[in-house]
Parts: C-alpha cells; structure tokens; sequence
C-alpha cells in the first residue's frame, strides 16, 4: 500500500468515526486538538485499521497527528 | 423455545452516592472527562452492606412482589465476582437470609456476563426431564467498592455497587419463554480484566500475609472485545431463534460504558432508541447491570409482556452472553 492510500484509508475512518468533515482531515492534523478526538476515538480508530488491513495496532503508541498514524500502519503493513 | 416466564424483577442499590465531582476531590479526575467517557455521572457506593445484604433485599422484595413463599424457590443462584467470601457462596447466605429452605443455592463467576450466564444455567435446570425445579431466583449483585484500587483513577470511576435480580418459573400455559442463547468465553484474553487476584504461597512455612488484589484493566483490549463480540453474540442468539434484529424491540445491554453500547447499536445498525441506558446513575455494577436495567424498564413500562427483548452482558473471563427473551 502506499502513503497515499494508507492516508485515504485513514480519512475514511476518522471522518466516520469523529463525524468531521473529509477536508479537516490532513496529514498535519492533531487528532485531539484539531479533531476533537479523545482517548476512546483513538481506540476506535485503531481497532478499524486493525480489522480492515489485518495488522496489529498498539493504542499507546504515541500518535499524535494522522502523520503519525499514516506511518505507523504503513510500517506494520510493510512489516506484513 | 422453552416456556420460562420472568415473572417478577426487583433491584436495591446501597443509599450513598458519590458523583463525579465527589471524585475529583480525591483524584485526579474530573466530571466532564468521565461523562464524556463513560457515560457515567454518579454511582452508589456500600459502607457496611455486603454483597449477600444487598442481594437479600432484593430476595425479599422480589418475594413481596410475587407473593410467593421462600419455601417455593427450588432453585436459587447468585451472579457476582464480589462475593462475600471464598465459601461460603453468597447464594448460600442468601438462601438462609430469606428461608428458602428447598432451594439448592450457588454463585456464578462470570463477571459482567454472569446474570446471562445464570439465565442460562436456570433454563438447563428446569427443562431437564423429570426436573422438579419450577421456581427460580436469580440476582445479579456486586460490591465492586471493596476491590478497587481507590488511587487508580484509570479504573476507579468506572464502577459502582447494586444488586437486582428476577423471579422464574416454568409454566406451559404462559406464551411467555426463552427464546434462545448465545454464550462464549475467552480465556486465553483473561488477564485482560482481573479483580480479586490472590497468589499462591511463594514459601513455605510462610508468614501467612494474604493478600487480595485490586481491579486493573486493559481498556483499549476490553473495549475492542466488547464492540467486536457483542455484536457478533447478538447476531448468533437472533439466527438461532429465526428472527432478524429489527424485531427485536429492546437490546438490554451490560452497562459498562455508553460509548461501548453507542458502537454496538452502530456495528448493529440499530436505532440507539432500542438500547436504554442508565449507566449514568449507576456506574458499572457488573453483574447487576442488566437486570438493574431490565428492572427500571419493566417497571416504568417501557418493556410489556410479549415483547422481544434480547440480553447482552460482557466482560471478566473474558466473557459475552446473550439471551433472547419474550418477556
């Protein structure tokens, strides 16, 4: 997979999730400042991934901004 | 389809309350961060009842109710994972309480899941052939106050103390029955919610300090096994029992966390309409949850006889339950 699709993935799944609208979501963008999303958002977010790329997410893996979490699967995906 | 009708309900919660900000004053906590959440605004906390006390109150108003004599219940089983002792089990105690001397009495230990694991224990003794048991009690009831860790602000807001419970009894004439049943356990994910933890001796002769541990919890592991498991416990009990989801007309889930119920209607795709809550009064109580729950919509009449009513619990074990009724 690469960045891009990863980031699309990712996009669809907060803006369901956090009911955001698609164009806040940016590769910049912190999810609990600029997405309003607390502790069990981040769990869900997480647990879709998981389930929709078959790989294994830890929660506390200090992600911060959808950068971080484009990288963080993207290096699990490659991983696979 | 077996002929079991709920016959009765009742529930009895200890009289102090502690709110959210009762709380933030002796931890790092605060109301809005919890409400947010969990859904929970207050829960009540026992000082001085025990867990056999507050199942006993609701013996006895579950017996008021139904104006049956204690001498009737054959069959009387206490759900708890806070019971007052190793031995003896708290149904036990209960039983003596209230003088049903015929009833054979035990607990269930599965956690949040146990009150539908009890439905499920109660319906195999009376349809058993030539069972002679007619009459059921089963009450859900925890003392969750006296195994949490009090500095652990993580787990320390999520639960409170409440018993509940319902009267069963085997009739054929009554179109009111069990429907069918969807149970599983994990016990390969067990370490992910303990409570109550004792360890063997590491020595011997041994200066005998016994200690009991804390609650702790793995939230996010919890969290995706109950929004992944639940959906799936229901969908089982629903194809079992030939219906779809939308008729049924009430999802009694355990209440553990709103945002946990909220994604389980959504993973559904079920009007969150059908799935009452009332976490933000009572915290989580376990075991006594989903009938505390089933209780107040059975006495407020939104639940009436007829109605197909599908029972979820999960939790500790790991453990998930369902049990379709029509009530």
């Amino acid at each position: 997979m690469t960045e891009q699709e990863i980031f699309d993935k990712v996009k669809d799944i907060v803006v369901e999730q956090l009911d955001v609208d698609a164009d806040k979501v940016k590769m910049d963008s912190d999810i609990k400042e600029d997405l309003e999303a607390d502790s069990l958002d981040v769990f869900e977010i997480m647990n879709e991934l998981e389930d929709e790329l078959d790989i294994k997410l830890e929660a506390d893996e200090g992600v911060k901004t959808i950068k971080d979490v484009v990288d963080y699967v993207k290096k699990e995906v490659d991983a696979k | 389809m077996e002929t079991i009708k709920v016959v009765k309900t009742a529930h009895y919660v200890p009289s102090k309350v502690v709110t959210n900000d009762d709380l933030s004053k002796i931890m790092d906590t605060s109301d809005e961060w919890i409400s947010s959440r969990t859904g929970i605004k207050q829960r009540h906390i026992s000082i001085e009842e025990n867990t056999s006390q507050l199942c006993t109150n609701v013996a006895e108003q579950l017996l008021e109710k139904s104006g049956w004599d204690a001498e009737s219940i054959d069959l009387l089983i206490i759900a708890t994972m806070s019971p007052d002792s190793y031995t003896p089990a708290t149904a036990a105690l209960v039983q003596g309480n209230i003088g049903a001397h015929k009833a054979l009495a035990f607990d269930i230990s599965a956690a949040c899941s146990g009150f539908i694991y009890g439905l499920n224990v109660a319906e195999k003794f009376m349809v058993s052939s030539g069972s002679s048991c007619k009459r059921v009690m089963l009450i859900g009831g925890e003392v969750l106050s006296k195994v949490i860790d009090w500095t652990d602000r993580t787990t320390a807001v999520l639960f409170g103390d409440g018993a509940a419970g319902v009267l069963l009894e085997q009739n054929e004439e009554d179109s009111s029955c069990f429907v069918s049943s969807s149970l599983h356990t994990y016990g390969e994910q067990g370490d992910k919610l303990e409570a109550g933890k004792t360890d063997a001796l590491s020595s011997f002769p041994t200066a005998g300090d016994h200690k009991i541990k804390a609650f702790s919890m793995s939230g996010r592991d919890v969290y995706k096994f109950a929004t992944h498991k639940v959906p799936v416990s229901i969908e089982e009990a629903v194809e079992k029992a030939g219906l779809t989801l939308d008729q049924i007309d009430y999802f009694v889930l355990h209440q553990a966390n709103s945002r946990i119920v909220t994604q389980i209607a959504k993973r559904l795709d079920q009007s969150l309409a059908k799935f009452p809550m009332n976490i933000a009064k009572y915290g989580n109580t376990s075991a006594a949850s989903v009938p505390l729950l089933l209780d107040e919509l059975v006495s407020n009449k939104a639940i009436k006889r007829g109605q197909i009513i599908a029972m979820s619990g999960f939790g500790g074990g790991l453990t998930v339950g369902t049990q379709i009724i029509k009530y």
